[in-house]
């Protein structure tokens, strides 16, 4: 800073951009040291964790998807999302593992079982829930063991739910701004995004004919997550800008535009096989986008001390008397 | 709000954090009261800190900033020393009270200072060993735990470095070695309070502005000295994290400020993630149901469709 004293930041995070009317009292004007970050920026890779926000949610919804097309009749598309779901929850693994900063260790997670721990409880669903997804592959590829395989196609349906959305407590129960901000509407934009990845899935492997579960399962996952993701950005106000601006900002963006075309061709693709794929690699694609957008937002939020500190004041201004603050000038 | 089973209540009545751990009998909770009045910025605390805890160097680079090259807490910082250079006037704060010119508290607040307000603020840092401390709630192996002292404190043994505390901590203050890949923070000395030793900062600080006790102790130590200061017309001095009714239920180790506490790039109203964590589940539990009512629905008509 020029004049050596702790960087005075811009206004707090963005501006509700009301026809640019000036406020008559000037918005505070978050401080911090030097610019420097209150948080440490999540230690997390995008290419391990935000692929596993995906990954996670694509097996999951895959495996809800399969055990229900299945039930309805469907012969092709639960071998396919059986398949998928995998496959996506092998590399799940593979990626968390990795990202650890002690792989060798990872079956330390099974050590204790704590609700108050997002990570913990995804341990123990991913636990539950991979063999299942293996199993029912495996006997949907092989034939073999029906029985168990439709055990295990139910088993991993219901634990399906579970791994495709707690990604959403595990992200947003940190101290990130962005993402704990956005704790009301994550489960559902993840929820959404998830099925649209699973749908999308089945429309790009599964005929037409087939595929028909999958369309509809990828519009109502694309229409939640697109409805969710502008709920989430209506009620953060100016704090979701770190959604808004930078690399976050294009990925969603881009994940956005794919999701919407995505879900346009899926309710159109009729029995045309070209436009169905297409739609199911768009949704894919969106699908991904989003969660590394999400991910990329997380950490720019932590980057920026105005992020921290911007809307902490806030709620500090708000708060009315007996509200406890951190700060008291004491008796 | 309700609540799961298992998770904590949104307002924790009073309770001492080792108590709550299911410590039956346990000694008194011991933390830090770290007085930045006094405070001189002579990094005492840092070096005695890692000599005692063999922490290693985390580099040798001027950061051309400030005096201070430490930068921040870290896995190898377990106490840092902030200085901040606050010269003349505040140039584009408001106006103060009595219509002097935009400007950080200084001389006019009846703190000693340069008379254009110029002032330095030192303050040591550490880790709050927080009453509700989200590291801990989230961490998924157990590593982390509260001691008998009511302290925090990472088992090595046990962390895999899965750096879910690291996003977790409000203050930025646990992080992940690279080396070891392990998340590492101030154990407020756990090898030293076994044998009813100082913690090595507190032992070596010359001004006595980290002082060491009981929390009860230091609590009514830091309500008398912020009155004193007062009395003495600091009008700025502020205790931070002293509230055992705030967003982390208190700090073990908690602060007298001069100044807001972003200057010293503290959070100011830091509220553990945790408080949020049942009505997340609920809404997870919502939208798990909801996808599950989703593929039902995409698959109704199926049978029909290919009869």
């Amino acid at each position: 800073m020029s004049d050596g004293g702790p960087a005075r930041r811009g206004a707090g995070p963005g501006r509700a951009g009301r026809g640019g009317e000036e406020p008559v009292v000037p918005r505070a004007r978050p401080d911090s040291y030097y610019g420097r970050p209150v948080l440490k920026k999540p230690v997390w890779e995008a290419e391990n964790v935000a692929s596993y926000l995906f990954f996670g949610g694509l097996a999951g919804a895959s495996s809800l998807l399969a055990a229900f097309a299945q039930l309805s009749g469907n012969r092709e598309l639960p071998r396919v999302s059986k398949v998928a779901a995998a496959g996506a929850i092998g590399v799940s693994l593979a990626v968390l593992v990795r990202d650890l900063g002690r792989p060798a260790r990872f079956l330390n997670m099974l050590r204790v079982f704590k609700v108050t721990s997002p990570m913990s409880i995804g341990s123990w669903l991913l636990t539950g829930y991979g063999p299942a997804a293996g199993a029912a592959a495996a006997s949907a590829v092989t034939g073999r063991l029906p029985r168990t395989g439709a055990a295990a196609t139910a088993a991993s349906a219901a634990l399906g739910c579970g791994v495709a959305t707690y990604t959403a407590a595990l992200i947003c129960d940190t101290a990130v701004p962005a993402w704990h901000e956005g704790y009301r509407e994550m489960p559902f934009l993840f929820a959404g995004s998830a099925a649209s990845a699973a749908g999308g899935l089945g429309l790009l492997a599964v005929r037409p004919e087939g595929s028909r579960e999958a369309a509809r399962f990828a519009i109502l996952g694309a229409m939640a997550e697109l409805t969710a993701k502008s709920l989430m950005m209506r009620r953060l106000g100016p704090a979701s800008e770190p959604y808004q601006v930078g690399r976050a900002g294009r990925l969603m963006e881009a994940g956005e535009v794919l999701a919407a075309t995505g879900l346009a061709g899926a309710v159109l693709s009729g029995r045309n096989r070209l436009i169905a794929a297409l739609s199911g690699a768009a949704l894919l694609a969106g699908s991904a986008l989003t969660r590394f957008g999400v991910f990329e937002a997380g950490r720019a939020s932590a980057r920026d001390p105005k992020y921290t500190v911007g809307p902490q004041r806030e709620r500090l201004g708000q708060a009315t008397a007996g509200a406890p603050a951190a700060v008291r000038p004491g008796t | 709000m309700t609540d799961l089973p298992g998770l904590l209540p949104a307002s924790l009545p009073v309770i001492d954090p080792a108590e709550r751990a299911g410590y039956a009998d346990h000694p008194p909770r011991l933390g830090f009261f770290t007085d930045t009045s006094v405070c001189i910025g002579c990094k005492a605390c840092e070096v005695a800190c890692k000599e005692w805890n063999a922490v290693p160097e985390d580099g040798l680079l001027l950061t051309g900033m400030s005096y201070d090259n430490t930068e921040q807490l870290s896995a190898t910082t377990w106490r840092h020393v902030a200085f901040i250079e606050q010269i003349g006037s505040r140039g584009d704060g408001p106006p103060g009270p009595d219509g002097s010119p935009g400007g950080l508290p200084g001389a006019a607040d009846g703190w000693p200072g340069a008379a254009d307000g110029t002032r330095w603020l030192m303050a040591s840092d550490v880790c709050k060993h927080c009453s509700e401390a989200a590291c801990l709630d989230v961490c998924p192996t157990g590593a982390l735990m509260r001691t008998e002292f009511g302290t925090v404190v990472v088992q090595d043994d046990i962390c895999n470095g899965c750096g879910n505390c690291v996003s977790a901590c409000p203050f930025g203050v646990i992080a992940r070695q690279e080396v070891d890949g392990g998340a590492h923070k101030c154990t407020l000395c756990y090898d030293r309070l076994g044998d009813g030793l100082t913690p090595a900062c507190a032992k070596a600080c010359p001004t006595e502005s980290i002082q060491f006790g009981p929390v009860d102790e230091l609590r009514e130590r830091a309500q008398a000295r912020v009155g004193e200061l007062h009395e003495s017309g600091v009008a700025g001095a502020r205790l931070y994290l002293e509230n055992p009714e705030d967003g982390i239920g208190g700090g073990g180790a908690f602060f007298l400020l001069l100044d807001e506490p972003e200057v010293y790039g503290l959070p100011p109203d830091p509220v553990v993630t945790t408080r949020d964590l049942p009505r997340m589940w609920r809404h997870t539990a919502v939208a798990a149901a909801g996808l599950a009512v989703a593929a039902f629905a995409a698959c109704l008509h199926g049978a029909r469709e290919r009869s």
